[in-house]
């Protein structure tokens, strides 16, 4: 089904602003309409939260800070089954344990916002800087089948349009949607223009309907709330149309699975964004996403001025992949970078989509992508050696 | 089932998948009598619960809204529930594993916040659904099959637990003591915060054929000598409380 789309004022009052991405996205929040943060306290999404507790004070909602991140992804979960447009903002350690609950929220069809402010390194690394190691996290970090939605900001901007689109998307699908910023973008200071106005997508609603299945192509079902007398069976366990666990039958399983990952499948071309620049003659193209496409850009424009025909690819959103649209850029490059601020993650991502070989360029060092990074790593292939750089 | 109860199970899907005398469809049947007794509405009551044979109590038997969470974390999804939307009544049904083991954490923080959250505890001292693990309420020697030469670790007592941490309001019972389990049920869901109820609930399939006590009526017998009513607790030397285990209201504040 649908979701029923709204045009709003929005509450933040409109104008510029020169803000932190991390409070952006907070502003962003409360510009999606989040009635409900639950959270627990992460470097480098501590300042996120912090605003949220100020902005839900002035525009109204409930904060609440949990006993742990599993607390707080479970909270959630229950407040959107309440009717809440929930949300949290954590970074990898927290992510992890939050898994448990990103799983039951994707067979649950529960929509809610994740934001994840990346750091670097396994484990508690290093808390201060950044990474953009949680790709896989965001998409396979809980077992079996599902799907997500995850977006990319590189800009303050960006993270506060992120913010409002994840809620749209996600409440849209059914589904949980990341932010996937990077420290970078989190701790980025630059120029925000909020609008005037703002959309807002509400999740389908048909009172007595079933909440677990459809008849409809796109296998969104429509999504009740507690307390509305319709007497609502919620499970993780593998469960029919109505909510019925059904543990045992494994045509109802094999159906519920197809759909929990068909309907975001079926409608990637609808949810994928992704931005090209300079690529449709590109014979040396550049696929990079958050801060690393900032760096990556600036290679761009200065081989071009050295006449190199260089371009770039830049998923916006990294779930779903943008692949038809990569697969179009790429055809013409002879050869495709790929800079990252992890160990090549996104690169077997477009290893897999384009079936050739790509140049990875890792930057794992807790700084943020340097051009100087990707200058180094493209001396050798042939159309930046032959240009003389 | 007594009939009086129909209007508020969902019918198809009895009968309940509990084994021959398991105690959790006796508290099943007190929670009902409880939420009508309170005179609550079944439309504004929801009911939480977490992984394992106790979590089956309210879903799919209760006729209200159900949300059969993950395991340990009930109380964390209600906790959310209700703040979204207070004029729920919430109320959390789990096991002693569910509540006290994986998800301890969750229980110690919403008694120390005090939300007007209940949450019953079917404690069977036992992980019930996996087979008949040791649980952290497990009595020191008895045998189940993480522990079969005898439980080690001291258990919890889980109303002093909740106490300890601040809840509003506690209570325990066994499911042989009714009706003051549904007494104590009622008042917990008027309580106007954190109440909690143990009602201590036999498992003859995975717990009593460990530890010689096979049936229902085995159960009873000794539960009767280890469970003591409050009123004839405090009159007991301590030499004389060895062992046993008070029940009743033991806190409201
Ligand atoms: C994360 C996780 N770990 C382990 C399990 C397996 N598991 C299912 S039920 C259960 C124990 C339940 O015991 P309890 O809460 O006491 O309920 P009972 O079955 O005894 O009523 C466990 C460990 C699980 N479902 N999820
Ligand atoms: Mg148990």
């Amino acid at each position: 089904m649908k979701p029923t789309i709204e045009r709003v004022p929005s509450p933040i009052p409109p104008g510029e602003y020169f803000l932190l991405g991390d409070e952006a996205s907070a502003d962003g929040a409360v510009a999606a309409g989040c009635n409900f943060f639950a959270g627990y306290p992460i470097t480098p999404a501590s300042e996120l939260m912090v605003r949220v507790v100020h902005r839900m004070k002035e525009f109204g909602g409930t904060f609440i800070q949990m006993e742990d991140e599993i607390g707080s992804i479970s909270a959630m979960i229950g407040a959107a089954w309440a009717g809440a447009r929930a949300m949290t903002a954590t970074s990898g350690p927290g992510l992890s344990l939050m898994l448990e609950g990103i799983g039951y929220a994707a067979m649950t069809e529960t929509p809610l916002v994740v934001v994840d402010i990346q750091r670097a390194g396994p484990s508690t690394g290093q808390a201060t800087r950044p990474g953009s190691g949680d790709v896989f996290q965001v998409q396979f970090g809980s077992h079996s089948d599902y799907e997500i939605i995850a977006l990319a900001p590189w800009s303050v901007q960006e993270i506060f349009d992120h913010t409002i689109l994840a809620f749209n998307l996600s409440e849209a699908y059914r589904v949980p949607a990341f932010v996937m910023a990077d420290e970078s973008v989190g701790h980025l200071r630059e120029k925000l223009t909020v609008p005037e106005t703002v959309e807002r997508w509400h999740r389908p609603a048909r009172p007595g309907a079933p909440p677990f299945d459809t008849d409809d192509a796109d296998g969104v079902p429509p999504m009740p709330a507690f307390g509305q007398g319709e007497r609502l069976l919620v499970t993780g366990s593998t469960h029919d149309a109505r909510g019925l666990r059904k543990t045992q039958d494994s045509e109802v399983h094999r159906r519920l699975v197809e759909r929990l990952v068909g309907k975001i499948r079926r409608a990637a071309d609808k949810i994928t964004r992704w931005e090209t620049y300079n690529t449709e003659d590109a014979e040396l193209l550049f696929v990079a996403y958050g801060f690393s496409a900032r760096a990556a850009l600036d290679v761009v424009m200065e081989l071009r001025r050295r006449g190199v025909r260089a371009g770039l690819f830049r998923p916006v959103t990294v779930w779903p992949f943008p692949e038809r649209a990569l697969i179009e850029a790429a055809a013409g490059a002879k050869d495709i970078v790929v800079p990252e601020m992890n160990w090549g993650q996104m690169t077997r991502e477009v290893e897999r989509v384009l079936h050739r070989p790509v140049v990875a360029l890792p930057q794992v060092d807790g700084e943020g992508m340097r051009p100087e990074t990707i200058w180094q790593g493209i001396r050798e292939i042939d159309v930046v050696s032959r240009e003389g750089t | 089932m007594s009939r009086e109860l129909y209007p508020n199970l969902r019918l198809e899907v009895f009968p309940t998948p509990f084994c021959a005398g398991c105690g959790h469809g006796i508290l099943l049947g007190a929670m009902v009598r409880a939420v009508n007794e309170a005179g609550l509405d079944w439309d504004r009551i929801l009911f939480v619960s977490g992984i394992g044979c106790a979590a089956w109590i309210p879903s799919p038997h209760f006729a209200a809204d159900t949300l059969h969470t993950t395991h340990g974390r009930p109380i964390a999804f209600g906790t959310g529930a209700l703040l979204a939307n207070p004029e729920l009544k919430v109320v959390v049904i789990s096991g002693d594993g569910d509540l006290a083991a994986i998800g301890g954490n969750h229980l110690i923080h919403a008694a120390r916040r005090n939300l007007p959250l209940t949450v019953v505890c079917a404690n069977n001292h036992v992980y019930g659904m996996t087979g008949g693990q040791v649980a952290p309420t497990t009595p020191i020697g008895d045998c189940t099959q993480t522990s079969p030469w005898g439980a080690e670790e001291p258990p919890f007592d889980l109303c002093r637990l909740v106490d300890g941490a601040g809840g509003g309001y506690v209570a325990r019972h066994t499911v042989f003591q009714i009706w003051q389990l549904i007494r104590s049920l009622t008042r917990a869901l008027k309580f106007d915060g954190f109440s909690f109820v143990e009602a201590v609930s036999p498992c003859p399939t995975h717990y009593g054929k460990l530890n010689e006590i096979p049936t229902l009526g085995d159960f009873h017998r000794r539960m009767r000598g280890l469970y003591i009513d409050r009123k004839r607790w405090d009159k007991l030397s301590e030499s004389e409380r060895e062992g046993k285990v008070p029940t009743g209201e033991l806190i409201s504040r």
